[in-house]
């Protein structure tokens, strides 16, 4: 859902371009959805599973150990420290970021009513409270926390200041944590918001008009990449996946054909067997 | 590898020949030669690579499992290291008394010095080569048993020198000065009587001094030692010529994956985009050095390929494997209480192979005391008329003219035990034995030698004394003995027995006639004929003799020609009073044996040093040639005498080589020592160094070949001729005897007889067994079984290292070459020495795919995997093919799956590490279910090591994901596993995947089982109904079997009906049958062969 034309005007915007470019792109729903919706942001010939920057991040970092937040792992270089100070977080992915906002709206007779994005509950519970980590210290000052380290390159804010929430911000950022779990394939989604059912008398989603408006931060042309934003409901067993009903069907009609086939042999030799028998 | 000489060596360990290790020089001097086995040092270096350059996986996935299979390799080898140092210390360190200063000293017997004087007493091993200076015994002789040498358990009289004889005390002994180098005026003779050779042992006397001659790796002993070369399997070339293959699929990946790399790279924003930059020092290196370390990497990630487990795997898969063998309990002898012995693990699955070459089975007579001696009177009609007389001379004749002795009770090695008895014989001829218990039937009992007097209890229970002058001992030039008595009377006798060649010669012409038809007869039924003449000497007759042998005796030059002249004067003119005829009885179940390699498509050669009327009969009762057969010989008999034979035997080639290509007929072709020769050493002259490939060829056509009147070193050389023939088949030899020893040891399996005569052949086996007809078994069954298994571990490991990397590799295509890997460090290093080694071992051990009855009872199965059937490329290929196949299912199943957006029911994401872990379990699962589709018998064991495995693999991966390891650098596997198994799609498309991967193996068992299932229908329809003359693939044999069994029955009432009652005719002409097991194997040719021919 990415028709090039009314972004056109950043492609060639930079990371620390303020204000930010804005476009707004429209677009309709056939059906409404009925469920949950999940709104994800996908990315395409983003090598988020080369070698070089899968590694490039200290875990030991983001679970809030403080001899490393002041002194990351080796494998961060070249984005471990900026100005002889310590980046917070280090290394290539947490660079790399992807700070695009995204906004809903319902657009209902010209007026647009915003959608409420729900931005927790999209990283893995352990990830959240176990893998990631805000530094310890005294207080639960984050900015006192992260005394000493310095935002990374391009990253227009500090990582104490991705959200205004305490319990969603600096490490334990679910964005952030989302972002942190390195795709399988350079095409890839990533879960950005949820949109939650209401009530039960309305669909999530109802059929009509919405616009999207994206604050475009994020360069894509300067590698062919592309971004898209899919809106999604999710059944008992994930996303929607042709490839599983595809191969099930395929591979038991060919059991099924196959079996029919042998019990038709074993049918006639069967018959031959019993018939072997008989002198015995 | 190097362990194997450890093995054989046996009893013979010599300080400097066995150990390889000491305790200092073990780690490195092991490390050395591991690491210079191809595929250890391959690893090496991977390792090294990934220590140096900054590789996609730490150095620990592939040093941990070189160090797992390093370890356990050093451990193997220093067990067998040190069960050798402790057979060496039991020699070396032993203790031995030294006599110096006229005290005992006690040395440890590795100190012994040359011209030490040593004293050894009775049942103690002579600890190096030693000069006989004096016995206990006044005379100055001693009774030494050389079994451990030659495994002839007769005692060998053994002379002091004779001028030091009667220095018989420690004191005196001090006292001798000379040495006999100094002494050149006082020449003594020293012959092999007064060598006492280090390995023997001193039997029956108190105790001997001697001077050491020769020690340590001088001594006969180490210089005859023939190291033993390392036998290398048929499987094990094929294993290099697949690393090969794999080895080149791997270079080609790496270098496919570089190549890319640099064209994709070319793209400025894929090498470099905003979000990925390069290090300083990545952006510094020139280029090519980043190619090469670039490749180098690729290198190390998929350098899995080659299965760095498969080498210790299929090692202790034989280690342990052969314990199957010697646990045999159907292969244990109830007689010796002995099973079968493994004395190289690394030949198991050799034996299955055995089917292209040829059995070399030696045949030779072996006696069982337990055999009664059975009087026949085969020919009964009276020679000559001296009546009643003759007869008794005749078994007086047998009772003295032998070298047996008498042991109480006591039991040596390689004898047979008279339970109703107080003493044993022994004797270095089985015949001998059976001889002088042929007498004691008819009432003349030999009572043993007394102070040079033999007692012999006649038929009315009076004991009589011969006092024995001389024993012209046997040797297989005269191929006869004789011994000179004098009666009680004081008529002196001389006795004469040897092969109807070299006695008819030398007896009265007129007396032959009527023996040597009856030898000849007895000869034809298979039974051992010798001739036994005497002749009275007067007394002058006898002076002369005797100064003539004295003197021959003690001559400095020429002695044996002397001798052998002494000999040949002495036994002359004598007169023939009889024949014995020993029956072989063949050894249990010989025929059906040798029948069952026949039908399992090897070909038999059955080498002997028998001769060959005797050898083509046995040949006949054995099943070897079948009245069908049409014989082919090239003997002496049919070669001809002198001049014209070469041209002669060039003709009876060519025909015989024109009649050989005629396929309908079965030909069996005999030749002998003298021919084969000439065969392969032909003189300059005429153009006949293609004799040897015509023989071959001639050979190969024929379904059997005997191979008689063969000298232990022409045993050697057929095989190794066999052996390098085209196709080079593998040969087994099987034999008892010392003389087949280089025979086994040229043969690329060595079967070893536990026989009786020793224990030479089978120490220098690869494998002993306790009769023959346990080689059915070893070789049907367990032989089959082992090839079969380790093939099976062959492929299978190299499949699922296959199916392991490929997905690796195709992930390369879509991380942008940056040898990103798939799987999680903990995975790539446990997949082969956890996950999936152990359930691959438990089935090289158990496997059964056909049932060892059915093996055992259908021989034909054997040729299913005759010439490396399992490991050619075909099944090679099919294996790779299912390798890649499977792994292009993992990957690209996992990658559509991954095309979805989410497979969480809560929307949220899988990262790469998920990918590989689905992958990784489905390769898994697959992998191990693969291998429980191809198990045919189910151990408990099975059942234990497969699902404990995948039962192993999920607990890890819980373990391993579910903690934060403070030892990591990134904890990539966080939770991964866990929330990997809360997506439902996953477990579907798991589910999913294993069956399509497994689906051809399960579509070619159903195959399979049907093709089976018609077969069976289709032959038992032939079978029973009158079609069945029809069905000619199945019935000749059946039909064969039977025409011999026919045969067979037809053979034995001949012998049955011989018993009938010696007195009757009141024969003059004993023809003692002697009824005696046959082993068959081996042979002793040059020394027991030709003795028990001749000398008995």
């Amino acid at each position: 859902i990415k028709p090039s034309s009314p972004c056109n005007k950043c492609l060639n915007v930079s990371w620390d371009s303020t204000p930010p470019c804005t476009c707004t792109i429209n677009f309709t729903l056939e059906h409404s959805f009925e469920s949950n919706v999940f709104m994800y942001y996908g990315l395409s010939n983003f090598y988020q599973n080369h070698r070089r920057y899968v590694k490039s991040r200290d875990d030991s970092q983001l679970n809030g150990d403080n001899s490393s937040l002041l002194n990351p792992s080796k494998e961060c270089e070249p984005y471990r420290t900026n100005e002889d100070k310590p980046i917070a977080p280090c290394g290539a992915i947490a660079n790399s970021m992807f700070n695009d906002t995204l906004e809903l709206y319902r657009i209902d007779n010209d007026t647009r009513t915003p959608i409420t994005l729900i931005k927790k509950g999209i990283a893995w519970w352990t990830d959240k409270n176990v893998k990631f980590r805000n530094p310890t210290g005294d207080g639960n000052n984050l900015t006192a926390l992260f005394q000493g380290t310095t935002k990374p390159v391009n990253w227009p804010k500090p990582v104490y200041m991705l959200d205004s929430e305490p319990d969603n911000n600096g490490f334990i950022n679910e964005d952030f944590i989302v972002w942190m779990r390195t795709a399988a394939l350079p095409t890839f989604r990533k879960l950005y918001r949820l949109i939650e059912r209401k009530n039960n008398f309305q669909p999530t989603l109802q059929a009509g008009k919405y616009s999207l408006d994206i604050a475009y931060n994020y360069p894509v042309h300067s590698f062919d990449g592309r971004k898209r934003m899919i809106l999604s409901t999710i059944s008992w067993m994930g996303g929607k996946n042709p490839f599983l009903g595809i191969a099930y069907i395929t591979v038991g009609s060919i059991c099924f054909f196959l079996g029919v086939v042998l019990l038709f042999i074993h049918h006639k030799y069967g018959n031959r067997n019993t018939s072997a028998d008989i002198p015995n | 590898m190097m362990s194997l000489s450890a093995m054989c060596l046996g009893l013979f360990v010599n300080p400097p020949l066995s150990p390889q290790y000491t305790l200092w020089n073990f780690l490195p001097k092991n490390l050395f030669e591991q690491f210079r086995r191809i595929a250890n040092f391959y690893f090496l270096i991977i390792f090294l690579v990934q220590v140096i350059v900054d590789t996609p996986t730490s150095p620990v996935t592939s040093g941990l499992p070189l160090f797992f299979v390093i370890t356990v390799t050093a451990i193997k080898q220093g067990y067998e290291d040190w069960l050798r140092h402790r057979a060496d210390n039991e020699v070396n360190k032993s203790n031995v008394f030294v006599v110096e200063n006229a005290k005992q000293v006690r040395k440890e017997s590795e100190k012994i010095k040359v011209g030490d004087i040593v004293e050894v007493k009775a049942d103690e091993t002579f600890p190096c080569d030693l000069i006989f200076l004096a016995s206990s015994s006044t005379d100055g002789t001693c009774y030494v048993t050389t079994a451990s040498l030659d495994g002839e358990s007769n005692f060998k009289t053994h002379y002091a020198v004779r001028d030091t004889t009667v220095l018989c005390t420690d004191e005196a002994i001090d006292t001798l000065t000379a040495t006999i180098e100094l002494c050149p005026s006082c020449t003594l003779s020293l012959g092999p009587e007064n060598l006492l050779l280090k390995g023997a042992t001193l039997k029956n006397t108190k105790k001997i001094y001697g001077v050491a001659v020769y020690t340590g790796m001088e001594t006969k002993m180490a210089l005859n030692y023939q190291g033993k070369s390392q036998k290398r399997s048929a499987v094990e070339k094929s294993i290099n010529a697949f690393l090969i293959v794999y080895l080149c699929i791997l270079l080609g990946k790496a270098t496919v994956c570089t190549t890319l790399k640099y064209v994709w790279q070319s793209n400025p924003f894929n090498d470099e985009p905003w979000y990925n930059e390069k290090t300083k020092k990545e952006r510094e290196t020139f280029k090519v050095l980043r190619m090469f370390t670039d490749f180098l990497s690729f290198m190390v990630l998929f350098n899995f390929i080659i299965p760095v487990s498969m080498y210790v795997t299929v090692e202790m898969q034989k280690f342990l494997g052969s314990f199957f063998i010697s646990w045999d309990k159907e292969m244990f002898d109830e007689e010796i209480q002995e099973g079968a012995l493994v004395n190289t693990s690394d030949l198991n699955e050799e034996l299955g192979q055995v089917s292209t070459g040829c059995v070399c089975i030696c045949l030779d007579g072996d006696v069982d005391g337990s055999a009664l001696p059975a009087r026949s009177p085969c020919s009964g009609i009276p020679h000559a008329p001296l009546g009643p007389d003759r007869e008794e001379l005749f078994l007086r004749a047998l009772c003295l003219c032998h070298t047996v002795q008498i042991k109480e009770a006591d039991q040596v090695d390689g004898l047979m035990a008279h339970p109703e008895r107080k003493y044993t014989y022994i004797s270095s001829s089985p015949d001998e034995i059976a001889l002088v218990k042929g007498a004691e039937k008819y009432g003349f009992t030999f009572l043993g030698l007394e102070n040079n007097f033999m007692k012999i209890r006649n038929q009315k229970n009076e004991t009589e004394m011969y006092q024995l002058l001389h024993v012209l001992n046997f040797d297989p030039v005269r191929r006869r003995m004789s011994v000179i008595v004098r009666t009680s009377t004081g008529k002196l006798l001389l006795f004469c027995k040897g092969a109807d060649s070299s006695i008819f010669p030398r007896v009265q012409q007129e007396e032959i006639q009527q023996t040597k038809v009856h030898v000849d007869r007895n000869a034809m039924d298979g039974y051992r004929t010798l001739c036994v003449a005497f002749k009275e000497l007067t007394e002058k007759e006898y002076d002369r003799i005797d100064r003539q042998l004295n003197e021959a005796k003690m001559a400095l030059q020429d002695r044996e020609e002397k001798m052998a002249k002494v000999f040949d004067d002495t036994e002359a003119d004598m007169h023939l009073i009889g024949a014995t005829a020993v029956e072989d009885r063949l050894q249990e179940q010989l025929a059906e044996t040798i029948e069952a390699l026949h039908a399992a498509g090897m070909k038999v050669w059955v080498l002997t040093g028998d001769k060959m009327e005797t050898a083509k009969s046995t040949c006949y009762a054995c099943r070897l040639f079948q009245t069908s057969t049409e014989l082919l010989e090239l003997t002496a008999r049919t070669v001809g005498e002198s001049e014209r034979k070469e041209d002669r035997l060039h003709e009876l080639l060519l025909e015989y080589h024109k009649k050989s290509w005629t396929l309908s007929q079965e030909y069996g072709l005999i030749i002998d020592g003298s021919t084969l020769s000439l065969i392969l050493n032909p003189s300059q002259d005429s153009g006949s160094s293609n004799y040897k490939s015509i023989f071959l060829q001639i050979c190969l056509k024929c379904t059997a070949v005997l191979c008689c009147r063969m000298a232990p070193l022409q045993k050697a050389q057929i095989v190794r001729m066999v052996k390098n023939t085209k196709g080079s088949p593998i040969t087994l030899s099987i034999g008892d005897g010392a003389n087949d020893v280089s025979m086994i040891l040229e043969a690329h399996v060595g079967i070893g007889i536990k026989g009786k005569e020793g224990r030479q052949a089978s120490r220098n086996s690869d494998y002993a067994v306790p009769k023959f007809k346990h080689l059915r078994k070893l070789l049907l069954a367990h032989g089959h079984l082992y090839y079969v298994r380790i093939a099976h571990l062959v492929q299978y490991f190299f499949y699922k290292n296959l199916c392991f990397i490929l997905p690796q590799f195709l992930y390369q295509f879509f991380c942008g070459f940056s040898q990103q890997p798939l799987y999680d460090a903990a995975y790539l290093t446990m997949y082969n020495i956890c996950f999936t080694s152990l359930p691959i071992l438990a089935y090289s051990l158990l496997e059964q795919h056909i049932s060892i009855d059915t093996l055992t009872s259908d021989p034909q199965l054997y040729m299913k995997v005759s010439d490396n059937a399992m490991l050619q490329w075909r099944p090679f290929l099919y294996w790779t093919f299912l390798g890649a196949f499977e792994g292009l299912v993992f990957f690209f199943g996992v990658y559509f799956l991954f095309q979805n957006s989410s497979l969480e029911d809560n929307g949220k994401v899988f990262g790469n590490w998920t990918f590989g872990t689905i992958v990784f379990t489905v390769l898994v699962f697959t992998v191990t279910l693969k291998l429980a589709l191809d198990t045919r018998f189910w151990t408990w064991m099975n059942h234990f090591v497969i699902w404990g495995s995948l039962a192993f693999y999920v607990f890890f991966s819980f373990f391993w994901g579910g903690v934060i390891w403070p030892f990591l650098k990134q904890q990539r596997m966080y939770f991964v596993f866990a929330h990997m198994l809360t997506s439902v799609s996953t477990w579907l498309a798991i589910i999913l995947l294993i069956f399509i991967s497994l689906f051809p193996e399960i579509l070619l068992i159903v195959l399979k089982n049907i093709k089976e299932k018609n077969h069976q229908v289709r032959n038992k329809m032939m079978y029973h109904t009158p079609l069945a003359p029809l069905c000619p693939a199945l019935l000749p044999r059946q039909s064969g079997f039977w025409a011999w069994q026919g045969q067979q029955e037809a053979w034995q009432p001949a012998c049955a009906a011989s018993p009938s009652p010696l007195t009757l005719g009141g024969a003059l002409h004993h023809h003692i049958l002697v009824q005696l097991l046959w082993e068959v194997a081996a042979p002793a040719q040059s020394c027991r062969g030709q003795q028990g021919r001749c000398c008995c």
